[in-house]
């Protein structure tokens, strides 16, 4: 057996075994364990893909969670802003009213003030008037008690016709 | 620590080779040296040591197939010589005995027979087998037991291997398409090999995977499989190559026909050479110390022997790799879907 002339039993021997090792692993080695790498490899791969999955949808969730409270803020300053505008402008509004309604009423005393005042000017009118002609009545009376008194006053009206 | 050591004892070696040892071997340097070349090579009985002058051999049946006398089998060990019991050319069996480079001869030499014998290298397949068998199998069993979880065991140890070779051997020379068709072939043909490069390395372990016969079976493989599964396009650059005028074509299509056996030719001798090479430098670091019969010598050889060793480790994985690939690649230039490169 030379050391580089391949020998007919040793190839024949080698190729058997080698096919019976092939055949035998092939058969009880390579495919389960190829098939189970795969399969393994697959479901690493869906694994992480669903992770990826989920992981987008976290982002998105709190995305939008950020979102709806950015909104509701907004929101809120909108609410306080107009309510305060709102109340603001109902203050105005019953101060407007107020002082018109305190300028009415100002108005209304003043005109009754007014009528009150006139009505009584009247009545002393009335008064001081019939003071006055019972005064002169009873000046009068005084006056011409005596007919003396009486005939110069007839005197001095028929003076003043004469002149006339 | 290791260099330290390795120094002194270098230093040691120069030193006591000046002062020089009695020689006290008996016989010429051959002998000293004479086992080197019957290690590497094949043997019809396994001869592991020598005690004295009792040989501790594994006789191993001799098959013989002759046209006039039919099969025979009988042990290696009806050629020993009575006296000396070793192997004998002048021990005739059956007609047959075994001359000096071990190889089955005839008595009458015009006889043709056919040599099936059992011989060292045979019976160290036999062992590579069993282990190669051995390991797969309980590996696969974790597969079948308890898919989809993490591998274990000898699982854990395999796994990364046969995922090594299915995608950085298989997957980019064969292209995803035809890889799993080859994957189980060349996972074998890796795990052959290399099993049987490690255990080629244990003392008087047989010298299988450095064997030419193995080398040239396997190497026939992948060129049967590659051709088997040329498709169109590799015969048509084989025989017609595209792009080439046709005179030159005179050329270029011997060199390609020739170039179909270059490829097969280069992975057995590449095996071959590596692993034959290897044992050949491990004996002979051994030889130096029978030879020179110092102790220095011993010490230094013995830590290259080490060092060797752990190459020939590097080398045995790495001779797996590249039998493997260039299998892989031969394969994959046959069932390439052309893109034409030209």
């Amino acid at each position: 057996m030379g050391l580089i002339t391949p020998g007919l039993g040793l190839i024949f021997w080698s190729a058997l075994g080698f096919l019976i090792v092939l055949f035998l692993l092939s058969k009880y080695a390579w495919k389960p364990i190829l098939a189970a790498l795969d399969e393994r490899e697959k479901s690493i791969e869906s694994a992480l893909k669903s992770a990826e999955q989920a992981r987008n949808e976290m982002a998105n969730l709190k995305a939008e969670n950020e979102k709806i409270v950015h909104e509701a803020k907004i929101e809120r300053d909108e609410m306080l802003h107009r309510a305060s505008e709102t109340a603001k402008q109902i203050i105005e509004e019953a101060r407007v009213k107020a002082q018109a309604d305190a300028g009415k009423i100002l108005e209304n005393a003043k005109a009754a003030i007014e009528t009150e005042k006139r009505a009584a000017l009247e009545e002393m009118k009335v008064q001081v008037g019939m003071l006055s002609l019972e005064v002169a009545e009873k000046l009068l009376k005084k006056k011409f008690a005596t007919d003396a008194a009486q005939q110069a006053l007839v005197d001095e009206l028929l003076k003043d016709v004469k002149m006339n | 620590m290791l260099r330290k050591f390795l120094s002194i004892s270098l230093l040691l070696s120069v030193i006591l080779l000046n002062v020089s040892f009695p020689v006290l071997a008996a016989g010429d340097g051959e002998s000293k040296t004479g086992f080197i070349l019957p290690h590497v090579m094949d043997n019809y009985e396994w001869h592991f040591a020598t005690i004295g002058h009792t040989h501790v051999t594994l006789p191993l049946p001799v098959i013989v197939y002759s046209p006039d006398q039919g099969l025979e089998v009988f042990m290696s060990s009806q050629f020993h010589d009575h006296e000396t019991h070793e192997i004998s050319e002048n021990v005739v069996v059956n007609g047959y005995y075994i001359d000096k480079t071990y190889k089955l001869k005839a008595a009458d030499s015009s006889r043709v027979f056919y040599d099936f014998s059992i011989t060292k290298n045979v019976a160290m397949m036999f062992i590579i087998m069993a282990v190669i068998l051995f390991l797969m199998l309980s590996a696969a069993k974790h597969y079948r037991k308890s898919p989809g979880t993490a591998p274990k065991g000898i699982a854990s140890f395999i796994e990364p291997i046969v995922v090594f070779v299915r995608d950085e051997i298989a997957l980019p020379n064969i292209g995803h398409k035809k890889c799993l068709k080859f994957t189980p072939y060349l996972l074998t043909l890796f795990f052959f090999i290399w099993i049987g490069n490690l255990l080629g390395l244990f003392p008087e372990a047989a010298n299988f995977t450095g064997n030419i016969s193995l080398t040239f079976t396997l190497a026939i493989f992948t060129f049967i499989i590659t051709n088997l599964n040329g498709n169109k396009d590799y015969w048509k650059h084989v025989f017609a190559t595209p792009g080439v005028p046709a005179p030159l074509l005179l050329i270029i299509v011997p060199v390609e026909i020739i170039g179909l056996f270059t490829k097969p030719f280069a992975l057995m001798v590449r095996l071959f050479v590596a692993i034959t090479a290897g044992h050949i430098v491990i004996l002979s670091f051994i030889a130096l110390i029978f030879v020179f019969e110092s102790y220095a010598v011993g010490v230094a050889s013995t830590i290259m022997v080490v060092f060797i060793n752990f190459i020939e480790l590097l080398v045995a994985t790495i001779q797996a790799y590249v039998f493997t690939l260039f299998s892989a690649m031969y394969i994959g230039l046959a069932v390439a879907e052309h893109e034409h490169h030209h």
